[in-house]
């Protein structure tokens, strides 16, 4: 019997996390169960993007679009969708606060609405570890293409047309590097895919390995014709299990297909590639430091130039581009370097991916044309921000970037317009802040995250990171001086120029850009000994507001250092001298009795 | 004990097959130490003096590279890892409180195994899935949306299965 649907569960690890797995297995049980094996193909496919309402489950050719589904779920999704055809009403993602569901078509909700899948065309719609599903939605064609019917030239003729910009963060473009290279003659050249993704706060590259391992695969195995290398190697975070297996087995079946190895598709142009494992420093997302460790040391940055372009790996010609990057360039090659060039903006062409996190409402990852606003990205597909509270700012390019304010909510977003504004695009993590998020603390993380990735070679990142964290804590801790805020910007401006390599040289974007955003936060810390968000312990305290308290003894119970007293059904009160200012007792009151002050 | 130690510094036979196989690559180092850890859960002292006769690469050398790489341990962790993401979703949303409740709750600091050898605690860089933030893992347990009042029952749940 032919299959008459599909049901698609969401492999990604946020939603592997939480059982999905076992939903997959569950599924193919009820199938058999219930005598419909033949009929439905049941598949675990890469990142949905839509990680807040993980599990996803989908059903196709109906569109329906199951959240937060369990395990349990599977018995009745196979019997109502499967075998009746009916949606499984309960399951349907909810739009907004309507008890009603509104819609059921997938490609109706909003979170996707805005969005422009290119990058992420494939996850969450094939078996990443199936070939085949990846040659189905014309996978491999591209390097069908650039093998036989083009020359190097034309591919970065192809890449020129398209305006395609590196999205590891700097934005270089990607058809200079590959020229570089391709001009210099030599006999040994290499191709390295960069999937050290460090930012905390971010995990794009990590989904489009995980979804779509064999789009990295092609793309590089074009890299390699077009420059002329013979060996790839992709550089892989030791943290990302699940996506090291995935390249694992889709190299295998590249292999087992003549995509990959000797004489590819018959050709007479062999490529092969190395995985090589990272083991946990920031610093190696920086390219040359990245090739250190290929070669087995510290992942020390060395002066640029020499380019890797021209001299990288074992001092030969090495193509560095990041995931994303290379998820890129199949479809380019297959359609066009015009068709990319349609989206974007001026100077930046084609989509982002970002990994929206943080105080909003739909955590996930999310493709949007370049160019697209904060306000569509935060609001229109983020839904706005959770609990009610207040839009503060978002933070884009991890520690290297800076705070976004409400005022630039409608600025189009690209390359060029976040640097104008003291932040950069970075790799894509852009978290959101509400008014509960101290802006003078999230300074303080990311620099304690600098201070700890320092690589330590050069000193104005080693020692100028360790000062701007010692002003910070003395900020936080309502010990620190208005002179502080010059000595930090300072050193900050003078470590841009200096530093060896950029981990050191935008250390200090976060704190410039948060005292040109947030000055007067900075200020009330110093002089008013005040943290507004209630964040900087040191600064605050917890009282309890004696006509609101009804006495109903939470908080007592709660506290962890018994500091609160008071009898039943009369107002409470905190010992300030024993408060270890937890916070667990202004988690926990009912009825907002307690204030941070 | 110490006879129990000694067997349990000896390298198998799969992991010598793997330096024999990385031997001749160049850069093997790191792909190396990571199959050391695998099988050891960190990077003995004994194991990374074999290593530099093996390899014939300086002693001073593997530690330089152990101890800049954060993924490397030099001490022996527990039998469950819970590690603590610190990626900055998870800060915001609470992944301090979480390790402050863990070590009131262990009686350990961050990088510290409890005397019985059961638990070390660890503050570990995103693990990517924020939409999860805060997230602990343990093994390939994914523990995400948590709140400090969830974590004995997860505590529990390890100390109880041995």
């Amino acid at each position: 019997m032919a299959i008459k649907s599909y049901v698609m569960v969401c492999g990604g690890t946020g939603c592997e996390s939480s059982k999905a797995d076992e939903i997959y297995r569950n599924l193919h049980k009820e199938a058999e169960l219930q005598g419909v094996s033949e009929d439905v193909q049941i598949v675990k496919t890469g990142c949905f993007g839509f990680c807040e309402q993980g599990p996803i489950v989908k059903v196709l050719p109906s569109d329906h679009f199951y959240v937060q589904v369990v395990p349990e779920d599977a018995k009745e999704i196979i019997a109502e969708d499967i075998l009746k055809g009916r949606a499984v009403s309960r399951l349907l993602y909810k739009e907004g606060n309507l008890t009603e569901v509104k819609r059921t078509d997938g490609e109706d909700i909003k979170f996707y609405q805005k969005q422009l899948r290119i990058v992420l065309r494939n996850c969450g719609l094939i078996n990443p570890e199936n070939v085949n599903e990846y040659i189905a939605r014309d996978g491999y064609q591209a390097l069908e293409k650039a093998l036989f019917d083009m020359s190097g030239d034309d591919i970065i003729e192809e890449l020129k047309k398209s305006g395609l910009r590196g999205r590891g963060g700097a934005g270089f473009p990607t058809w200079m590097k590959w020229n570089f290279s391709k001009q210099v003659e030599t006999d040994v050249k290499y191709v390295a895919c960069n999937a050290d993704e460090g930012d905390p706060g971010a995990y794009m590259d990590r989904s489009v390995l995980e979804g779509d391992p064999h789009s990295v695969i092609e793309a590089m195995t074009i890299a390699g014709k077009c420059v002329g290398a013979n060996l790839g190697i992709i550089y892989i975070r030791a943290e990302y299990p699940l996506a090291i297996n995935r390249l694992e087995t889709a190299m295998e079946q590249a292999r087992d297909l003549g995509l990959l190895g000797k004489d590819i598709l018959g050709s007479g142009y062999d490529f092969d590639i190395e995985l090589r494992l990272g083991a946990g420093a920031f610093v190696c997302g920086e390219e040359t430091a990245l090739l250190q460790s290929v070669e087995g040391n510290r992942g020390m940055p060395t002066p640029k130039p020499p380019f890797p372009a021209v001299e990288g790996l074992w001092a030969k010609p090495t193509v560095i581009n990041n995931v994303e990057t290379y998820a890129n360039i199949p479809v380019i090659i297959n359609k066009g370097g015009d068709w990319f060039a349609q989206f974007g903006t001026e100077k930046s062409k084609g989509t982002k991916v970002f990994a929206l996190t943080g105080k909003v409402q739909n955590s996930g990852l999310v493709e949007v044309p370049m160019g697209s606003t904060l306000r569509d990205i935060v609001f229109d597909i983020g839904g706005g921000i959770r609990n009610g509270k207040k839009f503060k700012a978002v933070q884009t390019g991890g520690p290297s970037g800076g705070v976004i304010t409400e005022e630039y909510l409608d600025l189009p977003l690209d390359f060029d317009s976040l640097l104008s504004i003291g932040s950069m695009m970075g790799s894509g993590g852009m978290i959101v802040m509400d008014e509960d998020d101290c802006i003078v603390d999230v300074a303080r993380f990311y620099m304690d995250f600098c201070v700890e990735e320092s690589c330590g070679k050069c000193s104005p990142c080693r020692i100028g990171t360790r000062k701007l964290l010692d002003y910070l804590e003395k900020i936080t801790k309502g010990q620190g001086t208005m002179e502080d805020l010059e000595h930090m910007e300072r050193i900050g401006t003078h470590m841009h120029k200096a530093a060896l390599c950029m981990l050191g040289g935008s250390a200090a974007n976060p704190i410039l850009s948060t005292l040109k955003a947030f000055r007067e936060e900075y200020i009330e810390h110093i002089q008013e000994g005040k943290c507004r968000a209630g964040k900087c312990k040191a600064l605050v305290h917890y009282e309890i507001v004696a006509d609101k308290c009804i006495g109903c003894t939470v908080c007592a119970r709660k506290c962890p250092v018994n500091c609160i007293t008071g009898e039943k059904k009369k107002p409470h009160i905190i010992d300030q001298d024993a408060c270890i200012k937890c916070g667990q007792c202004y988690e926990g009151c009912k009825f907002n009795a307690i204030v941070i002050k | 004990m110490a006879v129990a130690e000694a067997e349990e510094l000896k390298m198998s036979d799969k992991l010598l097959a793997f330096i024999d196989e990385w031997k001749v690559k160049p850069g093997n180092l790191i792909m190396i130490l990571h199959k050391v850890q695998e099988e050891f859960g960190y990077i003995p002292r004994p194991i990374a003096i074999e290593l530099s006769k093996m390899l014939d690469v300086p002693l001073a050398k593997i530690y330089g590279v152990i101890t800049f790489y954060h993924f490397f341990k030099l001490v022996k962790p527990g039998k469950h890892k819970l590690q603590v993401c610190m990626g900055t979703a998870c800060y915001l949303r609470g992944g301090d409180d979480l390790i402050a409740e863990l070590e009131t709750m262990l009686g350990v600091g961050v990088n510290e195994t409890t005397e019985d050898g059961l638990f070390s605690l660890e503050a570990v860089r995103c693990v990517g899935c924020c939409g999860l933030a805060p997230v602990v893992v343990c093994g390939s347990d994914v523990y995400g949306k948590l709140t400090t009042d969830q974590l004995a029952e997860i505590v529990a749940k390890y100390r109880n299965a041995d």
